[in-house]
Formats: structure tokens, C-alpha cells, sequence
């Protein structure tokens, strides 16, 4: 394993690694690409490929920069986007806590059952004791190990006079403990070391699953802030520019703002015209033309000709920082939601803790003795262990998110699950969300010879309509010319040598084309159209999403006149030209009228929306705060994750509901008979990871559940 | 009873065995990547020595 090592100094300068997701590598043959082509890169050293979590670490020069990285992963055919140095650091460290712990559990439980067995076979007498004495050798530390999660979490519930889940399991595993232990002590023939390890190993399970789904998932969305502007260069009263970085520009500040270029800050344009793409922040799909004087916002991108930008407001003040505020505000109201798992736990702890108590007393009452009565307040706490209650939700909805993963929809937490299920509105956003969200090229008219030296040209540019024909192209499996001597003037367009002709990308003559762009073979003139289409399933998703009960309708802050379009294709009502506020104040109307709204969308514009929705999906192309505020991410060019993250959603709902069902109904049947005395600690351990293994069986029914009726 | 004296030692220090295993497999990352695992094991190591 060639595992990547942090940074090293070497003779050749120092050596950094940066991170990238990828979300689109799909196979062997993704893998080995990228850990094969990378490193013959010039600077690059090695490329280690996570597939899991769709990420690649490359080993590079200090020297080089990330956009070039990611442009050769582009080259290569996958989309990439930076990662922060590892922002998941902590819930990592939680989960190798969980599976350490775990795997001691399980190494207890084993040896120890190993050693009760033979004493429930028949061994007794001082084999008896010595097989007691093993018992508490081994189980003592690892109780003492894997029991840390427990006894700290119920610690804490008990310090603010709170009680939560781990409380019953932490007293029933440290009275059996030294029940047992005392047991041993005195010579006494039995001893339930077994069934505080085994105990323990299955919550540990249902834990650690848990923990999985939340890194496994949340790992994919871990490219933040990755696209907006996050320098300027800022024109000096001498003329000379320098880069500053996005915190240090301040209002009146003069910055020159490329072509291709995403804007830092807000500003007022002093010099020069050109056109912006502003779909990150009004969901606006043309590129809108600006001039002197015009007012531009943070996040839009230059697309044509360099131009000269006052700044007006930075930084904190800036129009996205606003919606990042409003988005912030609305995600507010939504983290008060109760998660069923804690909602049953408040209930249930301080249940099973009377009927323990009640049966400890009532036995003493009896004239039981001591040590009987809390053999049997034990056996209450063991056989109502809330093992299956604590599996019940996590399995479910660990085998739902990796059916669902598979089918590229990334869910980022169990709770958005739960609340997926009850939605019964949807939004849909218009650009990005319904339709793609970038140009698509016409290339119906080109000849093979014309398609491959497009593509060249097409993607040694960055220019947005570059981009989208590159990406139609490679899409039709064309392969590139070679084309030399490429060179790209900003707002002219891109031109090289090829077969001794001249051949360029260029702005069409004829300046109302639209989306449009001129490919030049030598003396031909092909004008290719742009456009930005339908995803293909948008009508089979609303479909299914109809019949789930699930209304849709068009928000959009885009124009009126494409949403009304794009409704009409679809049939379902419409909203246009609205502004954030205006999504916020949509969403609050539906829920004052008792609906859970489902709000999809993809732009920035979108963000405070997505936060304030029932629950939110945003497509991966979403700009980045978006997917940060949706609860689940669905990649690729089908709508169809929608839809069935809503179906899959309610099914898991019902298997946890028969979960619980299953739980109470077995607690119903089982604490009459521990109360009264007719269980053992170590027969209430058997039932309870038997009632176990049924919940988890039950919920492995899931992973068949994205399966099927994908258009 | 003097079979016990070899094999508890024996059962006690196979299991050991097998804990130590699961977390040499934890620390050198070998849980880090599961999907990726099973893909590579398609991918034909012999191109990359070219």
C-alpha cells in the first residue's frame, strides 16, 4: 500500500499533497486511470486514489497549482473539486474509537463465552471458580475499554440531570459487573461477565454503523467553497497588480477581473464590457451582458473580455455573505427537529429504570432476599436492553443510504432521512435543478474531423461555453485532434494550428447569436448553438413523485418567461423572478399551512431555501453553501435521485416503525417474565441479541429498495 | 484440568492474535477504502509497469 505520506522535504523542493473528490469515478478502470495518468504529469509524484469516498490524493510540487491539477483531472474526464485538508478529521477519529471498541468487545465476548459455555456444561467447583476468575480477567478490561462510550455519554446525560439511552445500559452493565464480580469472590455459582461483554459488542454495532453512514456520506461533500472567488487581483496606483487574497480586498478597491475568472467581492464595473454568468446567485441560465457602471455581486463569473471593477462592498458585506447569513438564520428553526431515536429513548429510559427499580423492590418486599431481588432488577435491565431500540434506526438507514448511494444520492444524515419521508410539497429550482445548468452545444452538424479538433480547442479553454462543448463532445465519444500551438485570447476566443490550417473557437460575426460560438476550420464557419437542456427523466420523476402523494411545482428565481416554458413542458404550476426572501417567505407560507416541504435546488440563491425547507436535495453541480445546506446530494444528469430518495425514504420509515414494533412487542412479552423471576441474566442476554439480529435482518430488507423503475 | 493449563493459554492468546490483527488492519488504513479494495482488484497491474 502505498500509502500517502504528509508533506516531505526532498532535493527537489518541498513536496505537498492535495486532495480532490471526484465524484464521477465509477470502476477499476477509474481507478487505475487516475493513479496511472496523474503521476506522468510533470511535477506530480503519485496519485492515491479513495474510492469509497470518490476522493483522489495527489502527491505534487509545491509549485503547482491546484486549478491545474484539477484540470488534468478534467483532461482525464472526471469533474474535480479541491478538499479542505481533511475537515473530517474528528468524526474519523470518532469512528476508530467506535471500531477499536468494537473490536475489543468482540475479543471479550468471545473468550468469555468460550469460558462460560463450558460452566453452563457442567464445570464445577473450584474449575467453576477458576473459569470465574478467567471470566473477570478478561472481561473487566474490556468492559473497562469498549464500555468507555457508554459510561461517558450516560455520565454526562446524569451530570445536567438529563437521562438518555446509555444511562440504562451503563448501570445494567456496571451492576452485572460487579454482581459478577462478586459472584466470582465469594465462589457463588453464577457469574454474568458474558453478558455485560455481549451486551456491549451489540450496541457497540449499532454504533459504529452509525458513525459509518455519517462519515461515508458527508466525506463526498467535502468540497466547500471551492468555486467562488477566493482572490482578486488588485490593481495598484502604479499600475502593477498583485493577488489578494478574498478577506483582504476592501471597498474602493480597483481589481482586474479576467476572463474565466469568479468574482471575490461585490463591485461596480469602471472599465471595459463584457458578459457574466450569474446562475450561482439568481439561477439566471444566459450570461447577462454588463457595461461601465454596472453593479456585480461576489460569485458571478467573468465569462467574454477582461474588465476593471471597483469594489463596493467586501468580505462580510458581500451579497452571497447575506444569503449565507438568511441561510444560516432558516437552518435554525431547522435543527430543532427531535430525531425518532432520541424521541423513543426519552420515553424509554426512565420506563425500564422504574420497572427495574420496582422489581428490585417488590422481590425484597417478597422476602426474596438481596441478592436474588437484584439478580433479577438486572435481568429486567438485560432483557429490556434498548439493543434492538438502538439498532432499530441506525440499521435501517445505514442499508437505505448505501442502497441510495449507489444510485447517486448521497444522504448526509440519518435525520434527513426521517424527515425526507414526511414531505409532501416540492419545490424544484429551474436552472441546474430541472435542466442541467450549463450550456450543451449542438453538434448535430459537424462532421467527425470538425467534432475532434472542437474538442481540442474546446478543452484547452475554461470559458463556460468551452466547457459545456467539451463536455457535449466527449459525451459523443469523440476523441481530440492534434492541434498545435493553441493560444487564447480573452473575449476572442481560443485558436491553434492543424494540419497546416488555421483553426479557432471564436465569438460568432454576428453579435446576437445568443448562446453562441463559431468553430473556424481553415475557411469554414460552423456556428454551434447553445442551449441548456431538460434533464431527461424530469417528467418520470414528478411522475413517481405524484404518485408518492408529493405535489411539485417550479420556484425559480430565474426570468419569467423560461420557467414559464419549462412548466409548461412539465405541467406543474410555476413561480418565477424570486429573490431569496421570497423562497423563504414561500416555504413559511406552506408550512403555516401544516405542509412539509421538499425544496430542490442549486443555487446560491437557493441556499437560505434549502436550510428552511422540511428537507432538501441540491444536485452536485450546486454551488457549494447549497450542498452544505441540502440534506442530501444527487450526482449526475437524472432527476430520478429525487424521487427516489422520497420513495426509499418512506420505506425506511416503515422498517423502522416495524423495528420499534418489534422492539415493544418483544419488551411486552419479555418483562413480565424477567420480572417475576423466570430469567437468568444470561437467557435475557440470549433473547436480547436474538431480538437484535431480527431488527438488523429486517433492515437488511432495505438494500434491495432503490432497486428498480429508474427511467 | 491439565489440558486446560495449555488450552485456555492457547484460546486466550489465539484471540489476542486476532485483536492485534484487527488493529495493525485499523492503523495501517486497510478500513479506509472498502468499495476501493474490491475495484482494484480488476485493474491490470502489469500496464503500469510500462
Amino acid at each position: 500500500m502505498n500509502t500517502l505520506a504528509a508533506p516531505v522535504a526532498t532535493d527537489e523542493g518541498a513536496i505537498s499533497t492535495t486532495r480532490f473528490t471526484v465524484p464521477g469515478m465509477r470502476c477499476a478502470g477509474c481507478i487505475a486511470k487516475l493513479e496511472r495518468e496523474l503521476p506522468k504529469i510533470a511535477g506530480v509524484n503519485g496519485a492515491r486514489v479513495n474510492f469509497s469516498a470518490k476522493r483522489v490524493a495527489i502527491e505534487h510540487d509545491e509549485g503547482m497549482r491546484e486549478d491545474d491539477l484539477a484540470e488534468a483531472i478534467l483532461k482525464l474526464g472526471f469533474e474535480a473539486q479541491q478538499v479542505e485538508d481533511n475537515p473530517l478529521g474528528q468524526e474519523v477519529a470518532e469512528r476508530k474509537t467506535l471500531m477499536r471498541a468494537l473490536g475489543v468487545a468482540g475479543f471479550g465476548m468471545m473468550n468469555v463465552m468460550l469460558l462460560s459455555v463450558s460452566i453452563w456444561s457442567g464445570a464445577e467447583g473450584a474449575t467453576r471458580d477458576l473459569f470465574h476468575w478467567l471470566s473477570a480477567l478478561i472481561a473487566m478490561p474490556v468492559i473497562a475499554y469498549a464500555g468507555r462510550p457508554f459510561l461517558a455519554s450516560a455520565w454526562m446525560a446524569l451530570k445536567h440531570g438529563r437521562t438518555n439511552m446509555d444511562v440504562p445500559i451503563s448501570i445494567g452493565v456496571v451492576l452485572a459487573t460487579a454482581l459478577s464480580l462478586y459472584e466470582t469472590i465469594t465462589g457463588g455459582p453464577h457469574a454474568y461477565f458474558e453478558s455485560a461483554v455481549m451486551l456491549l459488542f451489540f450496541l457497540l454495532a449499532g454504533r459504529a454503523l452509525d458513525a459509518e453512514m455519517r462519515t461515508r456520506t458527508r466525506a463526498e461533500i467535502g468540497a466547500l467553497l471551492g468555486r467562488m472567488g477566493k482572490t482578486a487581483s488588485v490593481i495598484g496606483p502604479d499600475g502593477s497588480t498583485r493577488r489578494l487574497p478574498a478577506r483582504e480586498l476592501e471597498p474602493g478597491m480597483l481589481v482586474l477581473v479576467a476572463a474565466g475568472e469568479a468574482l471575490a467581492a461585490d463591485g461596480e464595473v469602471e472599465q471595459g464590457a463584457s458578459s457574466i454568468d450569474n446562475s450561482m446567485l439568481t439561477g439566471e441560465s444566459a450570461p447577462e451582458r454588463i457595461g461601465v457602471g454596472s453593479a456585480i455581486h461576489a460569485g458571478a463569473i467573468n465569462i467574454t473580455a477582461p474588465i476593471r471593477l471597483r469594489l463596493t462592498r467586501t468580505a462580510e458585506d458581500t451579497a452571497i455573505a447575506e444569503i449565507a447569513r438568511l441561510m444560516d438564520e432558516a437552518g435554525q428553526s431547522r435543527s430543532q427537529y427531535v430525531r425518532i431515536a432520541d424521541r423513543a429513548s426519552r420515553l424509554y429510559a426512565p420506563v425500564v429504570h422504574t420497572l427495574a427499580a420496582l422489581a428490585f423492590v417488590g422481590w425484597m418486599i417478597a422476602g426474596a432476599g438481596w441478592h436474588q431481588s437484584l439478580v433479577i432488577a438486572i435481568a429486567v435491565l438485560i432483557i429490556t436492553c434498548p439493543c434492538a431500540m438502538g439498532l432499530a434506526v441506525p440499521t435501517a438507514q445505514v442499508v437505505a443510504s448505501g442502497a441510495l448511494l449507489k444510485r447517486g444520492l448521497l444522504v448526509k444524515d440519518g435525520s434527513a432521512l426521517e424527515r425526507l419521508a414526511e414531505v409532501d410539497v416540492a419545490l424544484f429550482d429551474k436552472t441546474g435543478t430541472l435542466t442541467l445548468g450549463e450550456p450543451r452545444a449542438d453538434i448535430a452538424e459537424l462532421d467527425s474531423k470538425a467534432r475532434s479538433v472542437a474538442l481540442a480547442l474546446a478543452q484547452a479553454s475554461r470559458h463556460p461555453l468551452s466547457k459545456g462543448l467539451a463536455l457535449t463532445l466527449r459525451e459523443a465519444s469523440v476523441a481530440p485532434a492534434p492541434v498545435s500551438d493553441i493560444s487564447e485570447h480573452s473575449g476572442q476566443g481560443i485558436s491553434g494550428q492543424w494540419n497546416g490550417m488555421r483553426v479557432a473557437l471564436e465569438r460568432p460575426g454576428n453579435a446576437e447569436e445568443g448562446l453562441a460560438a463559431a468553430l473556424v476550420i481553415g475557411e469554414h464557419h460552423h456556428v454551434l448553438h447553445f442551449t441548456d437542456p431538460m434533464r431527461s427523466d424530469c417528467a418520470a420523476t414528478l411522475a413517481t413523485l405524484a404518485k408518492h402523494g408529493v405535489d411539485a411545482s417550479i420556484l425559480s428565481g430565474d426570468r419569467h418567461a423560461p420557467v414559464e416554458h419549462a412548466a409548461k413542458q412539465l405541467s406543474i404550476p410555476f413561480a418565477a423572478e424570486a429573490s431569496p426572501q421570497d423562497k423563504l417567505a414561500a416555504l413559511a407560507s406552506l408550512k403555516d399551512q401544516g405542509r412539509k416541504p421538499l425544496m430542490v435546488g442549486d443555487g446560491l440563491n437557493d441556499g437560505p431555501a434549502l436550510a428552511a425547507a422540511h428537507a432538501s436535495i441540491a444536485p452536485s453541480t450546486a454551488s457549494d453553501a447549497s450542498q452544505q445546506a441540502a440534506d442530501a446530494v444527487f450526482i449526475g444528469e437524472k432527476l430520478f435521485p429525487v424521487a427516489l430518495a422520497v420513495r426509499v425514504a418512506r420505506r425506511t420509515m416503515a422498517v423502522v416503525r416495524q423495528n420499534f414494533g418489534f422492539a415493544i412487542g418483544y419488551n411486552v412479552l419479555a418483562i413480565p417474565l424477567a420480572v417475576f423471576g423466570y430469567v437468568t441474566p444470561l437467557i435475557a442476554a440470549i433473547a436480547m441479541s436474538l431480538s437484535s439480529l431480527v431488527v438488523v435482518a429486517n433492515s437488511l430488507r432495505l438494500a434491495s429498495s432503490a432497486k428498480g423503475n429508474a427511467p | 484440568m491439565t489440558n486446560l493449563a495449555f488450552l485456555i493459554p492457547i484460546a486466550l492468546f489465539m484471540g489476542a492474535a486476532g485483536l492485534a490483527a484487527f488493529f495493525w488492519a485499523m492503523r495501517s488504513g486497510q478500513y479506509e477504502d472498502m468499495d476501493g479494495a474490491a475495484a482494484r482488484i480488476l485493474i491490470d497491474e502489469e500496464d503500469t509497469e510500462q
